[in-house]
């Protein structure tokens, strides 16, 4: 029975599912409209993390499951769930890593669409060209 | 406090944790904590599921769980790790399609609890849409991942009669996913099943290369629609807002991607790009020359210029050469010269991809300039000096309206005083069309690997 595989979560009938998902659907475009260009892979790649939350069904699912059909189909989903969440987080985590041990963390052709809040940046160390000597 | 409401709160705290890991990708100072805090998320909504009665009463069924998570991290953890930073954007199709994958099994394996029982039509409704968009996006990111590995080629493959296949098959998903509805007949479940896996390779396979980071956003954003439908299945809100987070910025995303290459989606999926592969073939087509140097006579033009623009594209970084171009960025700095990286956002294979290579390089981030400023200093720079770029810097995309990339935004190159190409041959680029500048007077050859390249030039600016 559907309802006893969620019943923790199972509240509201299905119009109040919808509306969950219309505002999901509402806050996910407003989040992530002023993304600057040099994140857009990051930024991919870390909402692929997020829907790994498959795995919570998946966990669900298998939990539940029974006959050699569900046992098996269930065991796959949670195997290539797992592998979403953790390839995904760990593949963002080392995109970003590369903007961690610096001050200014941008881009120049930034600073100006990027307001107030950065324009400290150019008094970090690194600033200013030439920074390599040959 | 009941069980039920524990469940709620903690669900509610790791939706939160989605939201602003979300919030903080979109700026480059709070990115990465983001990251943490989706993973932060993850992992109590992970953590307190294991506490579900349903999760943990049959202890088979939890042995099982446990093995195929050790499994999926055994696997996931490694590829992750030790990916090349080059092969990033495949990596993130291949992620992509598996979560795709466990989407449309579980809305298949909860339509097999489901099938001895009668259920409401909208429930099956919710469990066809979550395999057709789950299975869509698993084939379509299989084929994405071939195209981007260079398994197979990165050019549109194209049919007579594509645009009518495709959509017949489209139809015919459709016919039979009311099909399933009216019979909630299994064996129908399996014909809808692997039309949609079908579909998807179908449906990617007219996509050009250059254009396949935009295809990836949209088939994330499916992957987010298909788990998202699952959560309907399973009445789970947790998975109904993670999954329609993901489908509604991931749609944004590839809006913004697809606006950054200066094309709309629908040109991009459904105009075969590039399959004209001389379109940007000017008048002077035949008997043009090219001018190329030694790397002597390049390190004197950029050793005594005062201004020298780095244009870096993909060969740079799949030759590994983002070291070199630094070292030849610090020898010309220590003669005085100024320099800076000219970046196109889609240098690459993806957008920001090579912010990331050019920061894996240490270089600082003061000179990396984005294209609308870069653009700015090009007509005062002395040297551009283009390394694995082509179609980001093809002036067709301004000149020729017929050009598959006309309209898409370029570095303009064309207007630096000398331009150097560091280029393996005289192929075109990703984009497969032709590229007058290699032609222009001002324009100066070096063949080569671009590493190799770079390195002779970094010796040979030493020795000037």
């Amino acid at each position: 029975m559907i309802d006893s595989v969620v019943s923790a979560t199972a509240g509201p009938g299905i119009l109040g599912l919808v509306t969950v998902f219309v505002l999901a659907a509402f806050v996910g475009y407003e989040v992530v409209s002023k993304v600057p260009s040099i994140l857009h892979t990051p930024l991919m790649s870390g909402s692929n993390a997020i829907h790994g939350i498959i795995l919570v069904g998946t966990m669900l699912v298998l939990g539940e499951a029974h006959g050699a059909a569900q046992l098996t189909l269930g065991f796959i989903a949670v195997v290539l769930a797992t592998l979403n969440v953790v390839g995904g987080f760990v593949v963002t985590d080392r995109m970003l890593e590369m903007f961690k041990t610096r001050p200014t963390p941008g881009p120049r052709g930034e600073e100006a669409k990027a307001g107030p809040e950065t324009t400290t940046r150019a008094a970090g160390p690194g600033a200013g060209g030439g920074t390599g000597k040959s | 406090m009941s069980r039920g409401t524990a469940t709620d709160l903690v669900y509610l705290l790791a939706i939160i944790g989605f939201i602003l890991a979300l919030k903080a990708l979109s700026s480059p100072r709070h990115a990465r904590r983001g990251n943490l805090l989706g993973a932060a998320g993850m992992v109590i909504a992970v953590a307190w599921t294991f506490s579900e009665p349903s999760v943990y009463s049959h202890t088979r069924n939890l042995v099982l769980i446990v093995v195929a998570m050790v499994i999926g991290t055994a696997i996931g953890m490694p590829a992750a790790r030790f990916v090349k930073m080059t092969a990033m954007p495949q990596m993130v199709a291949c992620f992509n399609g598996v979560g795709g994958g466990a989407a449309a099994l579980v809305s298949i394996t909860e339509f097999i609890a489901l099938s001895h029982k009668s259920i409401a039509l909208y429930k099956v409704g919710e469990v066809l849409f979550g395999v057709v968009v789950g299975s869509v996006s698993l084939s379509g990111s299989a084929v994405a991942f071939a195209k981007l590995q260079e398994l197979m080629t990165g050019r549109p493959v194209t049919y007579p009669g594509q645009q009518a296949v495709n959509a017949a098959i489209a139809v015919g998903i459709v016919g039979l996913v009311a099909a399933v509805v009216a019979t909630a007949s299994t064996p129908l479940l399996a014909v809808v099943l692997g039309l949609s896996l079908v579909l998807g390779v179908v449906f990617v396979l007219p996509v050009g290369g250059a254009d396949t980071p935009v295809l990836i956003s949209l088939l994330n954003s499916f992957t987010g629609l298909a788990v998202a439908a699952s959560g309907f299945t399973l009445n789970s809100d947790l998975l109904i807002v993670a999954g329609t987070l993901v489908g509604a910025s991931g749609m944004l995303l590839t809006r913004m991607m697809s606006a950054a290459m200066g094309r709309s989606l629908p040109n991009i999926l459904f105009s075969a790009f590039g399959s004209v592969i001389t379109a940007g073939t000017g008048p002077d087509a035949e008997g043009r020359t090219v001018r190329s140097g030694t790397p002597e006579d390049i390190a004197v033009l950029l050793a005594y210029a005062r201004k020298v623009a780095i244009v870096p594209g993909y060969g740079l970084a799949v030759a590994q050469g983002q070291h070199a171009a630094r070292e030849l960025a610090d020898a010309l700095s220590g003669r005085g010269v100024e320099v800076y990286y000219a970046i196109h956002p889609v240098a690459g294979r993806m957008p920001g991809h090579m912010n990331v290579l050019l920061a894996e390089a240490n270089v600082p981030y003061d000179q990396l300039e984005e294209m609308d400023q870069a653009n700015l200093e090009m007509p005062t720079t002395d040297v551009a000096l283009v390394v694995g770029a082509n179609d980001t810097v093809n002036p067709a995309a301004n000149n020729t309206p017929g050009s598959p990339i006309y309209g898409m935004p370029i570095v303009h190159a064309d207007e630096a005083h000398n331009i150097v190409f560091l280029k393996r041959s005289m192929r075109p680029g990703f984009a497969g069309i032709d590229n007058e500048l290699l032609y222009d007077p001002k324009t100066t050859m070096l063949f080569g690997d671009a590493k190799d390249s770079l390195t002779k030039l970094v010796a040979a600016v030493n020795a000037a």
